[in-house]
Order: structure tokens, then C-alpha cells, then sequence
């Protein structure tokens, strides 16, 4: 009771303070602002998701095999084809008035637009075109017959039409089937032929030139250091004729079995007819993959799905890349992401090491902090020219000028490759890491810097042993954020190595096995290509999405290891105490 | 009521004549222009614990950094007068900081292990000496976990973080860690600033039982503490070593007024 009574005055006291108004304002309380920024991370959140969920579903349902439509129109025209995808349109009056009454009053009824949809007709080769827009009103019949196949072709896009016979080494059978088992063998024998010349093309042939030209570079580095004059030149000119005289024979041997398989396949062809009766004959090497679209069971479909997934996965691109493969592309993406990390990360925390540990703390390190936060803000395109002119002309050059002499004026690492672009990439990215490194190093307490030399420890033993192990995880987040940069880069690249088409990954089974001076191919730039300067963009359009989520799965993959790495490296100093 | 007029340091007569180990003598001591420490003069007995207390700023941490030249890190120091260790003055050129940093010790206010294990914290020293056998560690880090009265608690997981003892346990682990490579000179800076009273207890049962093995200087801002576990006791004042003596004698008969009111509690 005392204490109550001791304690009134106070509380009156201060309830008789007054309240400004404004402290109740709901500009001071902020609820206005709470909701500005949760607005503003729900936008941003929205269409990051949209996005991927875009690219997702593309390329999830790209490789689903669809049905084809045999579409007869008005007109008396036949088409058949898959169906792409629909819209609304406002058919022109003069159109229009054609009509009939019904189809008028549709049209009409809907405000004066009507429904069209997409065709992708293939047959490219028979019309000059592979997609058709037809107009709802037009079509007279739609029918789904069982007989339709659908043939995917090494060359001009897929064909669409029916079976309506073959030949079997030059003499025509009567297969109009194509689950006939004579079909089914002769077209995996013809497959199996076409695969075996591929095989004797780049292992016999290529192999057989690759060492011709090793032969010949030998001579030509002998020509170069003792003269044209010399006897060892005449003793290995004489060595050299006898070597590429047998090479020659060899390579004359592989290149008659490849043409005696060549021609074996040209034997065998099949003919199709397409909706409207125009037959064509495609030989049956030629031809990848064949199905009937109305005629496929659940597992049939399942099949041909992961059939064409496994195909873009792991086969070389055909067609101008619109389809195959993406293989080559896939491997470039790696190998070049991987090399650009080896690169920038102990370059990116060396650099940051001095600038934070070791340089005095004054206006010119602010200045070096200053550009490289600003060298983050270049236009990648610039680095490309740097990279260009730097590495692969200057530093390139004298390589092959000191190394590869016998091999000019061809270039070897005079020209765009896997290295230099790497190294390009690394140079785009190495502010993320001198940064993320700093920010890493700095938030290293003073405590346990002063623990380690009070304990006798050198400057470079406590950044050894303490400071490092301890910002590694911010280290690592500044290469992972790296490592997604360079990954999805593809402007720089267009200068200094990516090509559209390579011959060869850059790792193969030919000495010294990891070709850095190659060309390679890069799946972001594989999606500009495909996308924007391919013959027919419509056609390319699937594989853009299918490409786009491939790039994404790999940048996120590479960076869930990296997350995963340094979340072990995070557990290991992480507090149970406190 | 104390006047503000500088005077100069008081010894105590049981002082006069000791056998000191660390020897500093007119030590000055600039942080810029700013004057930290003013003609400080203080023996330090070897194999005795002595307790520098003052109230705060009164530069007896700096005191302590200057013994082992941790002030060395710091832009824009510059120190003048000699700190003699075993006969040698540790300023001359000639001495190598990091060198006389393995003949210390140092403990700190907040407990600092590294984020290693528990026995990597203890064989840092000699990690960092070219000592990288770990069976020739282990006996020097049970040998120390056992001075630093915490062999018993963690004997069975020496290879767990050290991060996750409790802030006392942290505390006698750098203690253990601290007198690993056995130092002619343990310094602890309040060891004790950032623990309970229990286990304030047990680092001051630990700092009588290390007293005799090595020279111990300890900051401390606790009265009691240094009354307690100290054998002298130097009271500083914004710089200066105002009163320095035999523990019992500088509590209970202060010469200086000043220090006279600091521990009866009348300001500090």
C-alpha cells in the first residue's frame, strides 16, 4: 500500500506531460513505408518468379511430342502440322464480307475478331516456309489420322507426311508401316553406317591430318631454325616425304571405307507423301527420328521425351542449331566458368589481401578502392575489346611468335579461345571478389587478430591460420557471385573465343588433351544465335527456352556446390555458446 | 577536493631494491598529439603478481600493450623511455616484436579464442613457432589445459570448437593457451571484465596458483581483485603512476592522498 501511495505522484506527473500531436502521426509511426518496401520486394519477387516459371514451362513441354492436325480448309487446302500456339486477330472487311453468314455473325459476336492459330507445318524443302497461321473460320475439317508420321531430318527442319514406300538397297519394298520390322532395321542399319563414316571422319581421317600436320610443323620448325639449305633439313625433308607417303596411303584406305559406306547408305531411302500428295524421298541415314504422332501410347510419348532431352544433352547442334544438340555448348559453359574461377579467385583475394592487411590506410588506396568498385560498372563489350587486343593479339601473339613459329601465319594462341576468354571473364569479375574479400577481411574481429600476435605469431601466420579461415566464407560468397556473373556473360565472349559451331570441345583424347588456345561454344551465346540470327526464329524459339533453362540449371548448380562448400566452412565457426 | 597539481610518483619503501624482471623506466608514450602516458617508472618483481589499477583512461591497459609492443599495430604512436626485459631494452632496433611476443603471454579483457578447435587454440603458439607434430603438442597442451584449470572439462573433446565453451571456460582457455610456450611474462588485461562472479572466482583461484611461476601483470578495475590476487599494486592516474607498493601496504596505509581516496571508493 506504501508503495502505491509513494508511486502516484510520479505516475500523475507524467501522465500530465502532453503528447506532441505528431508522435501519433502515421507518417512517424512509418506503417505507410512497411508497406512501400514490402510492396516493392513482392514486385521484385513476382517477376524473378515469373520469369522462371516462363522459361520453365517452356522448356519443360518443348520436347513433348505433339499431335498433328490435317487441317482442310475453304479453299480446298490441305495442311498438316503441329499446333504452336493461338491468338486473336481482327480478319480484314474485304475478308470478312467473304465469309459465310454464321462465320460472319461469330466474327461479329466477338467484337470483330476471330481465332487463328500457329501450324508448324515443316516440309520446308517442298514449300519454302515451316509454319502457317490459318484462321479459325477456315477450316472446313480437322482430322487426326493415325497414318501421319512425323520425321525429325539431319538437314531442313522436320518432314510431315506418310510413309508410302522404300528402298532397300536400291530396289524398292513396299513398306507403308513405319513399325514394319524391314523399316525398322533397315533405317537402324543405315543409322548405325551413317554414325561408323561420322566415327572414321573425325578419329581415321582427322587423326591421319592431325598427324600429317605434325609431321610437316616439324619440318617447318627445322626449316626455320637451321635454313632450306642444311642437311637436316634434306634428311628430314627425305623423312618426312616417306612418312606422308604412308600417311597418305592410310588416310587414301579410311577415306574409300568411308565412301564404300556412303555409298551402301545411298541404297537406302525412304519416300513420304505429305497431307497434299507431294512425295519426297529422304535417304534413311538422314533421318534421326521418326514417329506417329496420333498413334502413341502414354509410354511411347514418355520415350520419345527423354529421347529428345538426351539427345539435346548430349549430341553436337544441327540445322543451324535449331536442334541437336547442346552438348558442345554445355561443355564450353563448364569448362570456361571453371577456369575463370581458377583464375579470379586467388588473383580477386590476393589483391585484396594487400589492399586491406597489408597497404597503408591513405588516399591512395582509397583511390585503387575507388576504380576497381568503378571497374565493376565497365560495359562488358569493353572488356571483349581489352580482352581481344591484350590477350589474344598481344600476349597470344608473342606466345606463338616464341612457341608456335613453325605454325604461322596461322594462330594458335594469337586468335579467340577458351584461355583468353577465361581470363577476360576473370578480369570482369575480379572487383566482386577484391570487394566481397575487403568486406571478408574487414569483419575478421580485431580481437583474435591481436589474440594470434600476442602469441608470437607473424603478420602473414595470423593471416594465414586466423584471419583467412575465418573470412572464407565471405570470400567464397564474393566468387560465388562471381562465378553467376561470368557464367551468364556472353558479350565479351563474342570477341574472344565463342564461335557459333566449334569442331572440337577443348578437352579431347589427342595430346596435350586440354586444348586452352580452342575455340569453344557457350550456351549464352548459343541462345543469341538460335534466337535472333538463325534462318527461321520461330523454328529456333523452343530451343532458346530449353537453352535458357539449361544456362540457369548450370549457374545454379555451380553456385549450390559453392554455397554448399561454404556452409561447411560456416558450421565449422559457428558459436554454440552465445 | 583532490588537487589537480602533478606530482610526482611515490614509492613504497618495500619496494626499494627488488629483483625486477621487467624493468620500465621514464616511459612516455603519444597516441598523435595526445600525451598517454607521463614519465611512468615501475620495477616489476619477477615471480610476483602485480595489479595496475586506476580509474578508467587512466592508460594502465596502454601500460600493459606497451610490455609486449602490441601498441607497435597502432598509426601514429611514438614512444620514448625503455621498458628493460631480462637486461635487454625491448625498444632497442635491433629487437624483433614478434620475437618478444613468444617470450609473453597475453590475456585479454574479452575471452578471444580462435575459431579452431580446442586443442589447436592451445598448440597455436607453438603452431606458429615451426612446432607442427601433434604428438609432441599434446603434452605441452594437456600440461597447459592443466595450469589453466581446465584439463578435466574438456579432456574428452579437445577436437570440438572452442567457440562453444562458456565464456568463463573461454577465458581459461586462453589462459592455457597463453602460458602454452611456458612466457617469462603473463599479462592480463581485466581478465575478469566480461565474466560472472563464478567464474571470476575460479580465474583468480588460477592466477594464485600460476603466481611464483611466472611474473604476472594484471589491469584490473576491481578493487578487490587486486587486493585479493596481487602481491603489488601500481595505481595510475591520467598517465602517471601516482603510488606504487606492496599490495597490503598500498590498501591499507596509501601514501597519496589520491590513491587513498581511489580505494576507500571516494572517486574513481
Amino acid at each position: 500500500m506504501t508503495s502505491t501511495s509513494n508511486l502516484a505522484p510520479t505516475a500523475s506527473s507524467n501522465l500530465s506531460r502532453t503528447v506532441p500531436a505528431k508522435a501519433d502521426d502515421v507518417r512517424s509511426r512509418g506503417e505507410p513505408f512497411t508497406w512501400l518496401l514490402g510492396g516493392a520486394l513482392a514486385l521484385g519477387c513476382l517477376m524473378i518468379a515469373g520469369l522462371l516459371a516462363l522459361v520453365v514451362w517452356n522448356g519443360f513441354v518443348t520436347f513433348i511430342p505433339k499431335p498433328i492436325e490435317v487441317l482442310t480448309e475453304n479453299s480446298g487446302a490441305i495442311s498438316a502440322g503441329e499446333r504452336v500456339r493461338q491468338e486473336s486477330f481482327r480478319p480484314a472487311p474485304d475478308v470478312v464480307a467473304k465469309l459465310s453468314a454464321t462465320a460472319r455473325e461469330n466474327v461479329a459476336g466477338n467484337g470483330g475478331y476471330a481465332t487463328r492459330f500457329l501450324i508448324k507445318t515443316g516440309n520446308f524443302d517442298l514449300y519454302g516456309e515451316d509454319f502457317k497461321w490459318v484462321a479459325d473460320f477456315d477450316v472446313a475439317t480437322r482430322s487426326l489420322p493415325r497414318d501421319m508420321v512425323l520425321v525429325e531430318r539431319m538437314e531442313w527442319g522436320p518432314l510431315i507426311g506418310r510413309l508410302i514406300g522404300m528402298t532397300v538397297d536400291g530396289t524398292s519394298v513396299a513398306v507403308t508401316d513405319i513399325a514394319d520390322p524391314r523399316f525398322v532395321d533397315a533405317h537402324r542399319a543405315a543409322r548405325d553406317r551413317w554414325r561408323k563414316i561420322a566415327d572414321l571422319e573425325r578419329d581415321d581421317i582427322g587423326g591421319i591430318n592431325a598427324r600429317i600436320e605434325q609431321e610437316r610443323l616439324e619440318l617447318r620448325s627445322i626449316e626455320l631454325s637451321e635454313g632450306r639449305g642444311s642437311e637436316s633439313y634434306r634428311r628430314a625433308a627425305v623423312t618426312y616425304e616417306s612418312v606422308a607417303a604412308a600417311l597418305a596411303k592410310d588416310h587414301q584406305r579410311s577415306t574409300a571405307e568411308a565412301a564404300a559406306l556412303v555409298d551402301t547408305n545411298k541404297g537406302f531411302t525412304a519416300t513420304f507423301a505429305d497431307a497434299q500428295g507431294t512425295s519426297k524421298t529422304v535417304a534413311l541415314d538422314a533421318i534421326v527420328r521418326l514417329y506417329a504422332a496420333n498413334d502413341l501410347s502414354w509410354f511411347d510419348k514418355i520415350a520419345i521425351y527423354l529421347a529428345r532431352w538426351w539427345e539435346f544433352l548430349s549430341d553436337d547442334p544441327r540445322e543451324a542449331n535449331t536442334e541437336g544438340g547442346v552438348w558442345p555448348a554445355l561443355f564450353g559453359t563448364f569448362t570456361m566458368t571453371l577456369l575463370m574461377v581458377v583464375a579470379v579467385a586467388p588473383f580477386g583475394i590476393v589483391t585484396a589481401l594487400y589492399l586491406r592487411e597489408y597497404a597503408r590506410q591513405g588516399r591512395f588506396v582509397a583511390f585503387v578502392r575507388i576504380c576497381v568498385n568503378n571497374l565493376a560498372g565497365v560495359p562488358s563489350i569493353v572488356y571483349g575489346v581489352f580482352g581481344l587486343g591484350f590477350f589474344a593479339y598481344l600476349v597470344g601473339g608473342t606466345i606463338d611468335e616464341v612457341f608456335f613459329q613453325e605454325r604461322l601465319p596461322s594462330p594458335t594462341f594469337g586468335t579467340g579461345g577458351l584461355l583468353w576468354s577465361s581470363l577476360t571473364l576473370a578480369l570482369l569479375t575480379v572487383p566482386v571478389v577484391i570487394v566481397a574479400t575487403e568486406e571478408a577481411l574487414s569483419a575478421v574481429p580485431r580481437s583474435i587478430r591481436e589474440a594470434s600476435l600476442a602469441c608470437g605469431a607473424s603478420k602473414w601466420q595470423t593471416i594465414k591460420y586466423v584471419v583467412l579461415p575465418r573470412a572464407m566464407p565471405g570470400i567464397l560468397t564474393g566468387i560465388i557471385l562471381a562465378m553467376a556473373r561470368g557464367a551468364g556473360e556472353v558479350a565479351p565472349l563474342m570477341l574472344v573465343g565463342v564461335v557459333k559451331l566449334a569442331p572440337a570441345l577443348p578437352i579431347d583424347g589427342t595430346f596435350p588433351f586440354i586444348h586452352l588456345e580452342r575455340s569453344f561454344m557457350h550456351l549464352g551465346f548459343h541462345i543469341y544465335d538460335v534466337g535472333f540470327q538463325s534462318r527461321n526464329s520461330e523454328a529456333g524459339k523452343p530451343m532458346v527456352f530449353v537453352t535458357t533453362m539449361l544456362l540457369m540449371t548450370v549457374v545454379f548448380g555451380m553456385n549450390l556446390a559453392a554455397i554448399l562448400i561454404r556452409n561447411r566452412l560456416k558450421t565449422r565457426f559457428a558459436t554454440a555458446a552465445f | 577536493m583532490t588537487t589537480m597539481t602533478i606530482e610526482s610518483t611515490v614509492y613504497h619503501p618495500d619496494v626499494s631494491g627488488i629483483a625486477a624482471t621487467l624493468d620500465i623506466t621514464g616511459l612516455n608514450l603519444w597516441y598523435g598529439d595526445k600525451q598517454a602516458l607521463h614519465g611512468v617508472t615501475l620495477p616489476i618483481p619477477e615471480g610476483q603478481v602485480t595489479a595496475l589499477i586506476g580509474p578508467s583512461g587512466c592508460g594502465k591497459s596502454t601500460l600493459l600493450r606497451c610490455i609486449n609492443r602490441m601498441n607497435d599495430l597502432i598509426d601514429g604512436l611514438r614512444i620514448a623511455g625503455h621498458i628493460h626485459l631480462g637486461g635487454q631494452d625491448i625498444y632497442r632496433p635491433a629487437q624483433d616484436p614478434i620475437a618478444l611476443r613468444k617470450r609473453m603471454g597475453m590475456v585479454f579483457q574479452k575471452p578471444n579464442p580462435f575459431p579452431m578447435s580446442i586443442f589447436d587454440n592451445v598448440a597455436f603458439p607453438m603452431r606458429v613457432d615451426g612446432f607442427v607434430d601433434r604428438r609432441r603438442q599434446a603434452g605441452a597442451v594437456e600440461h597447459a589445459l592443466r595450469g589453466a584449470a581446465l584439463w578435466d572439462e574438456v579432456k574428452d573433446r579437445l577436437d570440438d570448437s572452442a567457440l562453444g565453451l562458456s565464456g568463463g571456460q573461454q577465458q581459461r582457455l586462453c589462459i592455457a593457451r597463453a602460458i602454452a610456450c611456458d612466457p617469462e611474462v603473463l599479462l592480463m588485461d581485466e581478465p575478469c571484465a566480461s565474466l560472472d562472479p563464478v567464474a571470476t572466482a575460479r580465474i583468480e583461484e588460477l592466477i594464485d596458483e600460476l603466481a611464483g611461476r611466472y611474473t604476472i601483470v594484471i589491469v584490473t578495475h576491481n578493487m578487490q581483485q587486486a587486493a585479493r590476487a596481487s602481491d603489488y599494486t601500481a595505481f595510475m592516474y591520467l598517465g602517471r603512476l601516482v603510488e606504487f607498493g606492496a599490495t597490503k601496504n598500498v590498501f591499507q596505509a596509501p601514501l597519496s592522498p589520491r590513491t587513498r581516496d581511489y580505494v576507500t571508493g571516494r572517486f574513481g
